[in-house]
């Protein structure tokens, strides 16, 4: 079977991901965006260690599930203190930071 | 500066200082007394409200004692150890410039110093009861402190610079002064006219000083002096007139005498002691302290002389329009200070009798100052001459203090005016030559202005206290009746009039005495050299007969018209020169025409440039910025997609690049 088909399905995930990320209002489904682009970037990463023999990419891959682990945690935890505060998930409210 | 001279023994002739010994060591009490005066009364402030007048009194009288120990001293010196130098302290030490403060005690400064103080301690005591109903009384004496402290400090320099520290000082002391009763503001903006004027004077003052020192390197007067003899003529007439613009700021003479008669909106007090006897005549002093400026600078001399005698004719015709009893007094103030200015400009035969004709005339006018501040005290604050009239009954003491100070200023044998003004006169009409134009221009005006002066001070005098009752609530005249509350002239407290009874016995004496022997010249002599006097192109008898006879006649006419025949309450629209002269012949507009205006476009244009051109730019760039911020500033839009969205872009264009040019 052609690891070729892998890289494009990794392509398409990510596109999918970002389209996700830019386009949705809601912050969790922006953040399961994030999760699918992650882990597209994983799957590219395990297939290039495959086609090139080379166990690096496997182990970034690894590196990578960790900090979106972490990042999970403290993007729900935020996500969590966002809606608490103005009842709402969507992005678009949490706009103070501009000028 | 005394070392460098003991190595000169050729300048050892006149006007040479030897450091000082004895009690000459002390002669900066004369200054620190006042000058501590005047520091308590301004720091304790209110708490010395109680005590205040009498501590500057007190301190004004100290330098006066003082001054007067040290001429009795000085009379008892040898003439060779006349001049002395008091080294004070270091004072500017920059490279090969050395200047160190001291104070130079000679006969000259020492004239100065009596009349200063002795004048000033007379109008402090005056000023007690004057002032009396004045809030602000102590402050009154602080300053008058601080004026008698300056001055002092004036005459005493032995530098020009420290020279115009007192100068400065004297300046600061009369707009201080002059708007006391600042409160209003006609005074308040008088004040502010002489400070500018003066200001004016005062860069010629330091041109002066800038062109002796890049000439001479020093600017002290023993180093001036030794090295101004044989300098470069040119430089020398440069820094004459330079002196003399400084004088005639000071000394209110033409072009700068503007804001004499505006001064006396000051207390009259002040107008007695600042701008008539002591202040105005710092001019004078500048000029014969310069004396070996001048002796090597001809045309400068001859500017002064010019300046001075256009100045007695000026002030002279000026003070025969007014009505203001003030500023009469002021415009004969200025017209006498020019016969010292011609006095004094005619070179060394006549500076010994500038400085008398000051000394004298310090007394007189002071003592006429403080007559009419006696006159106001009765009338309400009256200056109006022609609301005045018959006062003699009133005042009885006024009108003799006053007709002593009148007769003096008129010149009438044997009052002190006579001595030192017929020496004027005479000397005007003699030059070192003896030859050409001068002496008979010179010897006319200054026999002119005596007829002048007789007239408009004869004026003055009957319009005050002889003919009839003008002031509210007298029969005027058979129709006219007066709704204004009536007058009711009284006599000053004894106060005020012992310090003119003083000044009318120096009126009357003090002239005959200096002048008897010419102990007055002779006593001047360390400084001054002594001098010959070349015989007048008249003889003697002719010009003291002539001036009499003006003199005579100016006051008769007086009589004529302010005396025997009455005189209108309203002021009659009078002769083209009428008008002019009560207008001060114009020179408030010919100054605001020829200076103030374009001064004022000059500034307007210029500030419109900054604005416009400067400022322009740096606005333009400011707003350029901010524009720009204001544009960028509408990216940060605060949703987190936009964000992004720029991210995914520029991830985008970075690998197109990337894989584009295979980097």
């Amino acid at each position: 079977m052609n690891l070729s088909n892998y890289l494009v399905l990794s392509a398409v995930l990510f596109t999918i991901g970002t389209s996700v990320v830019l386009l949705r209002r809601n912050a969790i489904i922006v953040f399961m965006g994030i999760e699918l682009m992650l882990n597209a970037s994983n799957l590219a990463f395990v297939t290039f260690a495959r086609m090139h023999g080379d166990l690096t990419g496997q182990v970034v891959a690894f590196f990578v599930m960790v900090v979106a682990a972490a990042e999970v945690v403290i993007g729900l935890a935020i996500i969590v203190a966002i809606y608490r505060t103005r009842r709402s998930a969507s992005v678009d409210d949490a706009n103070l930071l501009k000028s | 500066m005394t070392s460098a001279l003991a190595s000169v023994p050729a300048a050892a002739a006149a006007g040479s200082a030897i450091p000082a010994t004895g009690v000459f060591e002390y002669a900066w009490l004369l200054i620190a007394l006042p000058l501590a005066g005047a520091a308590v009364l301004l720091l304790a402030g209110r708490r010395s409200d109680a005590w205040g007048h009498w501590l500057g009194v007190l301190a004004s009288g100290g330098a006066f004692v003082v001054g007067a120990l040290l001429t009795v001293v000085m009379m008892g010196a040898p003439l060779e150890e006349r001049v002395q130098d008091v080294h004070l302290f270091d004072w500017i030490t920059a490279g090969a410039f050395d200047l160190a403060a001291g104070l130079r005690v000679d006969p000259l400064s020492l004239s100065f110093v009596l009349l200063v103080t002795f004048v000033g301690t007379l109008v402090h005591i005056y000023s007690v009861s004057y002032m009396e109903h004045d809030a602000h009384r102590r402050r009154f004496f602080a300053y008058l402190n601080l004026f008698i402290a300056a001055m002092l400090l004036l005459v005493l320099a032995d530098s020009y610079v420290l020279l115009f520290v007192g100068w400065e000082g004297v300046g600061l002391a009369s707009y201080l002064l002059i708007g006391f009763w600042n409160h209003e503001k006609p005074n308040a903006v008088a004040a502010k006219k002489a400070f500018v004027v003066n200001r004016v004077g005062d860069v010629g003052m330091l041109v002066a000083i800038m062109l002796l020192f890049a000439a001479f390197g020093a600017t002290d007067f023993e180093t001036v002096f030794s090295l101004a003899d044989g300098a470069n003529e040119a430089l020398l007439t440069a820094a004459g007139l330079m002196l003399l613009l400084a004088a005639c700021g000071k000394s209110a003479q033409f072009p700068l005498q503007s804001w004499l008669g505006d001064a006396m909106a000051g207390p009259t007090p002040v107008s007695a002691l600042i701008h008539a006897a002591t202040m105005v005549t710092a001019g004078v002093y500048l000029v014969v302290r310069s004396a070996p400026v001048y002796a090597g600078a001809p045309t400068a001399l001859l500017v002064v002389a010019i300046v001075g005698a256009f100045t007695l004719l000026f002030g002279a015709v000026i003070g025969c329009a007014k009505d203001d009893i003030k500023k009469t007094l002021a415009a004969s103030t200025m017209s006498q200070i020019g016969y010292m200015m011609l006095a004094a400009g005619l070179g060394p035969i006549g500076y010994a009798f500038a400085i008398f004709h000051l000394i004298t005339h310090g007394f007189f006018k002071a003592g006429m100052f403080l007559g009419a501040g006696s006159v106001m005290h009765g009338m309400h604050n009256e200056v109006d001459m022609r609301r005045f009239g018959g006062l003699r009954r009133y005042m009885k003491i006024t009108w003799i203090t006053f007709a002593a100070g009148w007769l003096a200023i008129l010149g009438i044998p044997p009052f002190s005016g006579f001595w030192s003004k017929d020496l004027i006169i005479e000397s005007a009409f003699a030059t070192a030559s003896g030859e050409g134009w001068q002496p008979w221009v010179f010897g006319t005006v200054a026999l002119l202005g005596a007829g002048i002066t007789a007239f408009y001070m004869s004026r003055l005098f009957f319009m005050t206290f002889h003919g009839t009752q003008r002031w509210p609530g007298h029969r005027v005249s058979q129709t006219e009746t007066v709704d204004e509350p009536v007058q009711d002239p009284h006599e000053s407290p004894a106060l005020m009039m012992w310090p003119m009874i003083i000044l009318a016995v120096g009126s009357v004496a003090l002239g005959g005495v200096l002048a008897f022997g010419n102990a007055f010249e002779r006593w001047l002599d360390p400084v001054l050299g002594y001098t010959e006097h070349p015989d007048p192109v008249l003889p003697i008898p002719v010009i003291i007969g002539a001036t009499l006879l003006l003199v005579l006649l100016g006051a008769f006419l007086a009589w004529r018209q302010y005396a025997a025949a009455p005189v209108a309450v309203v002021a009659p629209r009078g002769s083209v020169l009428t008008r002019a002269a009560r207008r001060d012949l114009y020179q408030d507009e010919v100054n605001e025409t020829l200076l103030m205006r374009p001064g004022q476009y000059l500034t307007r244009s210029l500030v419109f440039g900054d604005r416009q051109v400067v400022d322009g730019t740096f606005t333009g760039l400011a707003r350029l910025v901010g524009g720009s911020g204001e544009l960028v500033r509408k990216v940060q839009n605060g949703y987190v997609r936009s964000y992004a969205s720029t991210m995914v872009a520029g991830v985008v264009v970075l690998t197109a690049v990337v894989l584009a040019f295979r980097i």
